[in-house]
């Protein structure tokens, strides 16, 4: 298992590769991501960006023969694409768990809820039924949801959606992971159902130590849960730092634009959204060089030509950029 | 007034003239099949040959010989043997596709016209004319193909014209509950919806946004009742019921040819050959137009 | 383009101090069985109220806002509006007139009404090109196919689209932002007065949605449109509004300017809506959620104030007795006894003598 300075997540030069169609696709392109343990990592991106795609590859959630992985991914000391089949049932559930958008795809239609999440403890830990009971009621509880012990016996169409995702994030938690992965699980949610589920993240991760991996679109929600953002377009991470840093001072030209184009309040009646022009790439045939160049106002001759590499613009906080500098943005 | 241009560059179309059709798009699919492909070759050799058969230097079908009964295949005189009148095989089957193929594409061409019109009229208008018209439906439903078939078969007297008509009442139905199902989804979707909000009448709206997108899945259901309908129809010429002797079809020519079975196996088979690999070859070009036409 | 603006300015009726479009008292219930007797007779039990009683203006020239979460009814009170469904209650009123009367035809008033839903693909017709989707609406008004295509072209060109590589497309070779454009030059291929759009950013990328709502402004600015705009994003509404309305429940909470229910709310709910923002603001995160649970169904909503089981400020009066949309302010109606004055709540005014 991992020291307990070193970090929980692993990954460097992730690929992932989907074969069957036309041409092959490159999803994920080289994403290196380092989480510790207890740290909340905000993984931010439109769709196409590879956000969702990255999250599947460190459980292996991907169609095998249909999706080709390449690169480290090592998850709490296991090597995530050597496991064995049934290393990595056990993996899933007890060293890493996940939360979806839908809680209807996560949750099975015909079980009652606290007989679901008895039998994830059951298999994982191989307790007693009763045993495992108690522990749905703890996890019920912990999740806040009202009349917990009469709600264990609830099917998921009896609930309500905001219900649902609480129970499925009981789910996810039954077996005590240590990462905690999140595939933008507050997006399908009304928004004052979404803080209530995000405060609840917050809290279980503070309580529980969890190491979390948050996928979103939504920067607010990004900018509520992240202890660190990693920003992400075409499969690559272009930007990455604490949250603090990300969102005040962007080096990147993506999350400048994001940022900018946010209906936020600051604007005056009458004026126009600084909107990001073009459209996301499409990913069979993406430009040779920077993939958001076609798009970006500054974009220069030397963009074109090749990826550019990541470059450190402070503390932790990285961006590929060419027009990052000696630590700053420059013209 | 300046044309709003956040877009910068669209997309690049491929190399191909832009807004090709959907049906060109589905050719395009099926042509990359090979099953579909094949099944196709084989479909337009035997249609082919049915219709040129009278060009094609083949001996007489009705012509037979006594003396040269039930000759095997490879014959010198007959390619594919002779039958029990002594009639070449080769040239009957040919010919006999002629009338099987006619009983087996005309009534499912007749209930794919009948049964789509009941059938969108059923979907689109919904309410109780839609209970109506289902629930009669249903009725029909409740027979077994094969014994409604024989039965109105029965009932109108053998020939080939009244298998044809009893083969596409026994289809309508079916072809209806389809049409029916499509209608109904379809005239939900937002489009439909939009079409209404324009002030549409509900002709135009059938016209322009029914139809199109309702007539694809019928046809493709349609086209998979072609292999039930020719062995259906076999089986009618095969129990007396459609297509009389001297007429070559393979249906009937199974059932004059069943007492040489244990002299010329091979002989007698042929015509079930024949259905068989008619049959499915419709059965497998339908499955392909079917997931040529899924792609959104 | 002047063209356009005229043809859509002179068909205005009443001028510019009659609202474009008054809404009295729509009620709209689904489903449920029909009681038999009693005082309920022939109202439905265990129906889903939609729409339960909402009157608003929208004036010539302006953005209403509507916000609320799920169930609240405001896309059942825009399909009302189009008439797609019928009212069980109410009346609608575009320009001075009824609509469904004689002073009014469903005709007509497709004319002057039109809609961009929210599903970009589900609202274009796989098999028809982009050019005969917009043309469609013209072309069964009456207008001849060569006039209707080509104001589909210009229609095309204008929400951005170049018509000579778009305009013979099929919505499955278009991106989604193109499709909403696509889906808004159809709306406005009519030439409507009024365009209702119903969630139709929601579902596009934050980038892309910056670009449409940008789109939108510029249109209703050259065309002198009036909208609704509907969506469950307040940041959204924010930018695109004059005016807000809060639903809740199939009521209405509050109705204001935008500026003044977004700054200063006077009804809880609002409140509760502004304070569930996520903060943009690193080093201010919110603590505590303004409210707990979830919207309750709209089949047995709670009886007097229908908020009042989840609003920190109820009083016993709350549950008894539901709160009339009261006058506050210029334009500013708000849905609470605690801004009634008289209602018995601790916090309201006493009767005005």
């Amino acid at each position: 298992m991992s020291g307990a300075s070193g970090p929980i997540v692993d990954v460097e030069n992730l690929t992932v590769d989907f074969h069957g169609g036309p041409k092959p696709l490159r999803a994920v392109a080289g994403v290196d991501l380092t989480l510790r343990p207890g740290e909340v990592l905000a993984l931010l991106g439109e769709s196409g960006s590879g956000k969702s795609v990255t999250l599947r590859a460190l459980m292996r959630l991907l169609p095998e023969r249909r999706a080709v992985i390449g690169g480290k991914v090592v998850v709490d000391g296991n090597d995530v694409r050597a496991l064995s089949k049934r290393d990595l049932t056990a993996y899933r559930g007890r060293t890493i768990a996940m939360i979806f958008q839908e809680p209807g795809l996560a949750l099975d239609p015909v079980y009652r809820l606290g007989d679901q999440i008895a039998e994830a403890v059951m298999r994982h830990e191989g307790v007693s039924r009763s045993a495992a009971r108690d522990r749905a009621l703890m996890l019920f509880e912990r999740v806040r949801i009202p009349s917990a012990a009469r709600r264990l016996d609830n099917y998921a169409h009896e609930m309500s959606g905001g219900m649902r995702q609480r129970a499925m994030i009981a789910l996810a938690l039954a077996c005590r992971p240590k990462v905690l992965l999140a595939d933008e699980p507050t997006t399908a949610l009304d928004a004052t159902v979404q803080i209530q589920v995000l405060l609840l993240l917050r809290e279980l991760q503070r309580e529980l130590g969890l190491a979390v991996i948050f996928v979103t679109h939504d920067i607010g929600v990004a900018t509520e849960i992240a202890d660190r953002i990693a920003v992400m377009y075409a499969g690559r991470i272009v930007e990455t730092g604490q949250c603090r840093d990300v969102i005040r001072t962007p080096a990147h030209p993506y999350t400048v634009g994001l940022l900018a184009s946010r209906a936020g309040s600051t604007l005056a009646k009458g004026e126009r959204l600084a909107a990001i022009p073009g459209a996301p790439p499409d990913l069979a045939n993406l430009p040779a060089g920077c993939a958001f160049a076609p798009r970006c106002e500054r974009a220069q001759a030397v963009c074109e030509s090749a990826v550019p590499a990541e470059v450190a613009v402070g503390d932790g906080h990285r961006a590929r950029c060419v027009l990052v500098q000696g630590g700053e943005v420059v013209a | 007034m300046a044309v709003v241009t956040d877009l910068g560059h669209a997309p690049a179309l491929p190399a191909r003239r832009i807004g090709r059709g959907y049906w060109a798009g589905v050719g395009r699919r099926l042509m990359r099949d090979p099953v579909a492909v094949i099944a196709a070759i084989v479909i337009l050799t035997i249609v082919l040959g049915a219709i040129l058969a009278p060009w094609l230097g083949l001996a007489d079908p009705y012509r037979g010989s006594m003396l040269r009964r039930l000759r095997p295949v490879g014959d010198a005189l007959y390619r594919l043997g002779s039958d029990e009148l002594g009639r070449d095989m080769l040239t009957r089957l040919v010919y006999g596709g002629r009338l099987s193929l006619l009983m087996g594409l005309m009534p499912v061409v007749l209930a794919f016209v009948a049964g789509s019109t009941i059938g969108i009229l059923a979907g689109f208008v919904g309410g109780r004319l839609n209970t109506l018209i289902m629930r009669t439906v249903d009725v029909f439903y409740a027979f077994p193909s094969v014994l409604l078939a024989i039965a109105l078969s029965g009932a109108l007297g053998a020939g080939i014209l009244n298998a044809i008509v009893s083969l596409t009442i026994v289809f309508t139905p079916q072809v209806t509950r389809i049409a029916e199902s499509v209608t109904t989804q379809i005239r939900t979707r937002d489009y439909v919806e939009a079409a209404r909000v324009s002030g549409a009448g509900p002709l135009a709206i059938i016209r322009v946004h029914v139809l199109g997108n309702v007539l694809g899945p019928i046809f493709v259901y349609a086209t998979s009742l072609i292999s039930v309908s020719m062995i259906l129809a076999s089986g009618l010429s095969f129990l007396g019921l459609g297509s009389k002797p001297p007429e070559p079809e393979w249906g009937l020519m199974l059932n004059t040819l069943r007492t040489a079975i244990y002299v010329q196996p091979v002989v007698a088979a042929l015509p079930g050959a024949m259905i068989f690999i008619t049959s499915i070859s419709f059965n497998l070009l339908s499955d392909g137009l079917r997931s040529a036409m899924e792609v959104k | 383009m002047d063209q356009l603006r005229t043809d859509i300015a002179s068909r205005d009726r009443g001028g510019p101090a009659q609202p474009l479009l008054a809404v009295r008292d729509l009620v709209k219930h689904f489903g449920g069985r029909r009681a038999w007797g009693g005082a309920k007779a022939g109202a439905r039990r265990g129906a889903v109220r939609a729409v339960d009683g909402v009157s608003f203006d929208v004036a010539k020239g302006e953005t209403l806002g509507i916000v609320g979460e799920s169930g609240c009814g405001k896309s059942t009170v825009a399909r009302l509006i189009m008439q797609i469904i019928a009212a069980d209650a109410g009346e609608v009123v575009f320009d001075g007139e009824a609509v469904g009367t004689r002073a009014l035809d469903l005709t007509t008033y497709r004319r002057e009404v039109q809609m961009v839903f929210q599903d970009s693909y589900a609202s274009l017709n796989p098999r028809l090109t982009v050019e005969d989707t917009v043309a469609f609406g013209p072309r069964v008004h009456g207008l001849a196919r060569r006039a209707a295509i080509a104001r589909a072209h210009d229609l095309i060109s204008r929400v951005g689209l170049d018509p000579a590589r778009f305009a013979a497309r099929y919505p499955h070779e278009l991106s989604g932002g193109q499709r909403q454009r696509v889906n808004i030059a159809r709306a406005l291929a009519l030439q409507p007065r009024l365009l209702i759009l119903d969630e139709a950013v929601s579902a596009l990328d934050k980038s892309i949605e910056a670009q449409v709502l940008n789109l939108l402004v510029d249109l209703k600015a050259a065309f002198g449109l009036t909208y609704m705009f509907i969506s469950h994003d307040l940041n959204v509404v924010r930018f695109m509004s004059d005016r807000v309305m809060v639903m809740y429940l199939g009521k209405v909470a509050e109705v204001g300017a935008c500026d003044v229910i977004l700054r200063d709310p006077r009804h809880p709910y609002t409140a509760a809506l502004l304070a569930s923002m996520p903060s943009m603001d690193p080093d201010r995160r919110t603590t505590e959620a303004p409210l707990f649970g979830d919207p309750p169904n709209p089949i047995d909503p709670p009886s007097g104030c229908r908020f009042h089981t989840r609003c920190k400020l109820a009083a016993p009066v709350c549950a008894a007795t539901a709160p009339p949309l009261a006058d506050i302010g210029a334009a500013h109606r708000v849905a609470c006894l605690m801004a009634t004055p008289g209602s018995g709540h601790p916090q309201a005014a006493p009767e005005a003598a």
